[in-house]
């Protein structure tokens, strides 16, 4: 029960391998790949992405994008990625603080959006072990 | 006939050109290394998400509800060229090429009664571009403190782009850059980003579920894949302009080396004509006697 993963962010592929099961932080919340499920195209929201193989679990920080999930193999295209062990709290500062500028640039339909992005991000943080610091605004 | 004083002075001159030329050429060659790799390491997610893109955009393209981004604004009236040019000079016609192109588009496009608007993305063609169509700038973006270009970097000018689009401040955008074929030839290209363009033959292939909606999703991708078009254009740019200064450091070092072997002859020859000279004078002074 193997299926081909792949992890890819825009400047490189992170991941590419057999994996059992992949947990993806989809938009409308955390859904499970498997081998044999049936096609989804869903976007992300920022959180964590953990994949299950016969070497153990392995978990990226991924900020949006979208998966592609297949019964032979799922594709994530992540718009930023890395593994959870590479985000330091600069990093971290940085991404969040991107998500407030969008917060503050976000046209009038957008804002509920930009609002989630900024508490997902900082979900994520604390699920890595980081705190957001907050900007004063 | 130059003294030999002058011809020495020459000839060192060119030979520290050369040296120059010849460091420049090396630095290019390391460069276009990791440009290349650069390329390569971003073409698995651009290609996975030109195909999502395409039949996502082929699946939702006729019906009423498809977003600005891919139906367009219902007109073609205002067009943005967004110029991709190097920072530097010194790569030969790697800058003008693409500034050439550019500028017959625009030409073109002003001769059919459209209004033109250009954003450029680094110095050299926006030098290029200032004397002929510098009253249609609206923008410019400087990489040159920019080392190695991330898609942070094609992020923002893709935001910026977007921005003005909402705005309404033109209708179709197309972008200027020069596609890496070898070290010998880069191909100054055009492709138009606003409204998206679904590729020929791609199909529906309708067999996803989407999360949340198809259009949902499609209204998120699409900047995103404007983006991606500006990324990878800034990727093959920035190794075109490395492989363009390559060869032009390449050539460059090798006519120096041509011009030191000529003007070494020339130097010899007056040597040797002096030494005549003197041995002449000295024979008819002996004469003399």
């Amino acid at each position: 029960m193997a299926m081909q993963f792949e992890l890819v962010s825009p400047e490189r592929r992170l991941a590419s391998r057999e994996v059992r099961a992949v947990r993806i932080p989809g938009a409308d919340g955390d859904l499970t790949a498997m081998e044999g499920h049936s096609p989804v195209i869903t976007s992300l929201r920022p959180g964590i992405l953990t994949i299950e193989s016969d070497g153990g679990e392995e978990s990226f920080a991924v900020t949006g994008g979208f998966a592609e999930i297949g019964p032979e193999g799922t594709t994530v295209l992540a718009e930023r990625a890395l593994s959870t062990t590479d985000v330091d709290q600069a990093t971290f500062d940085d991404w969040v603080a991107d998500a407030h500028r969008q917060r503050q640039e976000a046209p009038e339909d957008g804002v509920d959006a930009a609002v989630k992005l900024v508490e997902d991000m900082v979900a994520m943080g604390g699920h890595i072990g980081l705190d957001a610091r907050q900007p004063n605004l | 006939m130059p003294n030999l004083k002058d011809l020495k002075n020459r000839i060192e001159s060119v030979k520290s050109t050369r040296k120059i030329t010849k460091a420049m050429q090396m630095v290019a060659a390391a460069k276009l290394r990791r440009a290349q790799d650069a390329a390569e390491s971003a073409r698995p997610y651009a290609e996975r998400f030109d195909a999502v893109l395409s039949s996502l955009a082929a699946a939702v393209g006729d019906s009423d509800s498809a977003p600005r981004l891919l139906a367009g604004t219902g007109s073609d009236k205002t067009h943005l060229l967004v110029v991709m040019t190097a920072e530097r000079g010194l790569c030969g016609g790697f800058n003008g090429n693409i500034a050439k192109r550019a500028r017959q588009d625009a030409d073109r496009l002003m001769g059919e009664g459209k209004t033109v608007k250009i954003l450029t993305v680094g110095k050299k063609g926006r030098e290029t571009l200032r004397r002929t169509h510098g009253d249609h700038f609206v923008a410019h973006v400087d990489l040159t403190d920019v080392k190695r270009v991330g898609y942070g970097d094609a992020s923002g000018i893709a935001a910026d782009v977007l921005k003005r689009f909402d705005a309404g401040e033109f209708d179709v955008a197309t972008i200027y850059f020069s596609r890496f074929e070898s070290v010998i030839s880069q191909v100054p290209t055009a492709q138009q980003i606003i409204p998206f363009q679904v590729p020929e033959g791609a199909d529906a292939g309708a067999l996803y579920d989407y999360e949340p909606s198809e259009e949902g999703i499609l209204a998120d991708l699409l900047p995103r894949g404007v983006a991606t078009a500006i990324f990878a254009a800034l990727l093959e740019n920035g190794a075109s302009e490395q492989g363009a200064r390559m060869s032009a450091m390449d050539n460059a070092t090798r006519n120096a080396g041509d011009m030191i072997d000529d003007l070494t002859v020339e130097y010899n020859r007056s040597r040797q004509a002096v030494i005549t000279n003197e041995l002449i004078e000295i024979i008819s002074g002996a004469e003399a006697l």
